[in-house]
């Protein structure tokens, strides 16, 4: 019967063990030929239904480069599950085993911070096709790249929308405090909330573990904000908003980049109607890049959005550093390559990067209505 | 104010089904079942894949409890029957009881996959109902009394059952017990079976509550209900309650009154303080019974 008093020391020791489970990783899938991309995606955990979209995004543009004439590529897919430990393994894998010419991904600017500067120190240059953290990203190194535009080139012009829209003057804000991403996104929401004149009446946060967030509702809706501003990844996203509308909440929710998946709506539901969020792709884009993309993706049965848009758009922009340093592949071909990538027509409009290798492009504002993304003009 | 009570009541109510079973295998056996997150899980996954196989939900949460008390029986045997009798069985015991969860865990990976899993929309009737100032859907208030009832039955069962008193016999002593005449390995699988049955019905009632169930969510709970039945006394089934419903007030007015950031460190000092002053949990018995 002495456990009870000696059990405290192992016990810890074990529910560290617990915490520390480890998850498994998958194979690659590959075309033939050309330069080898490798592209670390979470097909597993949190983010999930991006990597998803990413993928389907990768391969439909792979599919056609590889059918045309011209620069080749072959992509390895491998799943960084979300985390940055799983991250700096695939890419380990990527940069010593597979050697690749360069990497495209990770899917999340959390991983991307802990993944990249390896990367930076081999000299293999990383195109984010996804990460909107403002600062921590291209900002490791000469050799990281993004064709994603970040929250704060995102949000406030989307928040200037919405106002206009809305007329709201308070708002309610609940965000992740554990991601990078989802904290970054608060940052910059609370300064175009600020400079929108806007009052936050009151600011709640929440773990990505966290199932139940009826206490934080609860409790910003005690405080009668016009508006509930959300900087959440999409799983938790869609029950924010469900539970946000069980506890009466009828006003308006704006999100972060993070809502901008088909998974929230379907997830969410009718919870997820009217909820307006900023984007980097114009679905309803007439240009002609973006109508080959969504041919494209009806050809392979998949719901395009903003996150199979921009990997799509990341093939683009690799084939055409290659192109631009006359069809080499090194790693040091493709960074210069890279360099003088201007004006490139992109399903996300004419792309280029700014000094500091971020994405440069217009971005848009959309809309639930009627379980779908509509863009707002 | 109101609201925030009943959203405390709400997570508490399921806290503390959750470690009613925990608890009670500890006062049986004096082993912590750490399997008992993992049977949350797979419970939720059960009723899951129940109500997908379009069965009502009447059925499947019953159906999903029960198959959740049967895995009870079949981790009592893999995991703990083997090493009993032996000098080190707490320890162990608790080691084979963590492999188990990882084995658990894996197959909740394998058949369901490692992204979440919703219950289809409309799988219990989307109404809210308005209590003063504070509104509860049907589904929270049907979670709490589901939640309370199964506790009221084990009460009952232990009191007043044969059963509940051959559970209770084996508890003080097992040598004992087995002079008297009762079939000790019986006693402890049936607690295995209620146990398991309770963390189960945890898990369904956690998935249905909140709507996404993966293979990890088990690990929302597993501190949580270590705290709980720490804080009510190891091995106190009335103690589990109060504990529970506790910690759920207690995270829902810190989040309300110091911010969500707060939550974990609240509840965690408050265990801390009850334990410096009570070391034996609010109704934890002396350890001068102890043999």
């Amino acid at each position: 019967m002495s456990l009870a008093r000696r059990w405290p020391l192992p016990l810890a020791l074990l529910l560290t063990a617990i915490a520390c489970k480890d998850q498994g990783a998958q194979g690659p899938a590959a075309a033939a030929g050309g330069a080898v991309i490798g592209a670390a995606l979470s097909l597993t955990g949190p983010a999930a239904s991006y990597g998803a979209q990413q993928r389907a995004g990768i391969q439909a543009a792979v599919d056609e480069l590889n059918q045309g004439g011209g620069v080749k590529l072959s992509v390895l897919i491998e799943d960084d599950a979300s985390t940055k430990e799983q991250g700096i393994t695939v890419f380990q894998k990527f940069i010593n085993r597979d050697k690749v010419s360069a990497i495209i991904g990770p899917t999340l600017s959390n991983t991307a911070s802990a993944a990249d500067p390896l990367a930076q120190q081999a000299k293999v240059p990383v195109l984010g096709i996804s990460n909107t953290a403002a600062t921590g990203i291209t900002d490791i190194g000469n050799y990281i790249w993004r064709d994603s535009l970040t929250e704060a080139q995102v949000i406030p012009g989307a928040f200037k929308k919405a106002k206009e829209k809305l007329q709201f003057k308070t708002a309610g804000v609940l965000y992740g405090n554990d991601d990078v991403f989802t904290k970054a996104g608060y940052d910059v929401m609370q300064k175009a909330l600020s400079d929108q004149g806007v009052k936050v009446v009151g600011t709640q946060t929440f773990a990505k573990p966290d199932r139940d967030y009826n206490a934080q509702l609860t409790a910003l809706i005690a405080a009668k904000p016009d508006v509930l501003v959300v900087s959440a990844l999409a799983d938790n996203a869609a029950s924010i908003v469900a539970q946000a509308r069980q506890r009466g909440w009828t006003g308006p929710v704006l999100g972060g980049n993070g809502f901008n998946s088909p998974a929230f709506i379907k997830n969410a539901g009718a919870a997820a109607e009217d909820v307006m969020v900023g984007t980097s792709w114009n679905s309803l884009s007439q240009d002609p890049a973006n109508q080959k993309f969504l041919a494209a993706m009806k050809k392979a049965g998949v719901n395009p959005d903003q996150f199979s848009a921009q990997a799509y758009t990341g093939v683009i922009i690799l084939t055409e550093a290659i192109r631009q340093s006359g069809g080499k592949t090194g790693r040091e071909d493709i960074e210069a390559g890279l360099g003088k990538v201007k004006d490139l027509e992109t399903p996300l409009g004419k792309f280029s990067f700014t000094p500091a290798r971020d994405a440069q492009h217009e971005p848009s504002v959309q809309q639930v209505k009627d379980g779908k993304f509509q863009i707002v003009q | 104010m109101g609201q925030q009570v009943l959203n405390g009541v709400f997570v508490g109510s399921i806290y503390a089904l959750f470690a009613v079973g925990y608890t009670l295998v500890f006062g049986v056996l004096d082993i912590l079942n750490l399997a008992h997150a993992a049977v949350f899980t797979l419970a939720a996954f059960i009723a899951l894949a129940l109500v997908d196989a379009r069965l009502p939900l009447w059925l499947a949460l019953p159906l999903a409890v029960a198959a959740a008390g049967l895995i009870g029986i079949v981790l009592e045997r893999l995991a703990f029957r083997p090493l009993r009798g032996r000098a080190d069985s707490n320890i162990s015991g608790l080691i084979s009881s963590l492999a188990m969860a990882t084995v658990f865990e894996a197959i909740a990976l394998q058949i369901f996959g490692p992204d979440i899993s919703r219950f289809p929309q409309g799988t219990f009737p989307d109404r809210v109902i308005r209590i003063g100032g504070a509104s509860a859907s049907l589904l929270q208030l049907c979670i709490v009394a589901t939640s309370v009832v199964l506790m009221a039955v084990l009460t009952l069962l232990l009191a007043r059952t044969r059963l509940g008193r051959q559970i209770r016999a084996v508890a003080e002593s097992p040598r004992a017990a087995r002079i008297l005449g009762v079939d000790v390995d019986r006693a402890i699988a049936m607690a295995f079976f209620l146990s398991s049955a309770l963390g189960g019905a945890a898990g369904v009632l956690f998935g249905l509550a909140f709507n996404s169930i993966s293979p990890d969510v088990g690990r929302s709970v597993e501190l949580k209900g270590l705290a709980v039945i720490i804080l009510g006394g190891m091995g106190s089934v009335p103690g589990a309650v109060v504990a529970g419903f506790a910690l759920g007030l207690i995270e829902v007015f810190t989040v309300a009154h110091l911010g969500s950031s707060f939550r974990d460190a609240v509840s965690f000092a408050v265990l801390f303080l009850v334990l410096i002053a009570r070391p034996h949990g609010l109704f934890g018995r002396a350890a001068a019974r102890e043999a």
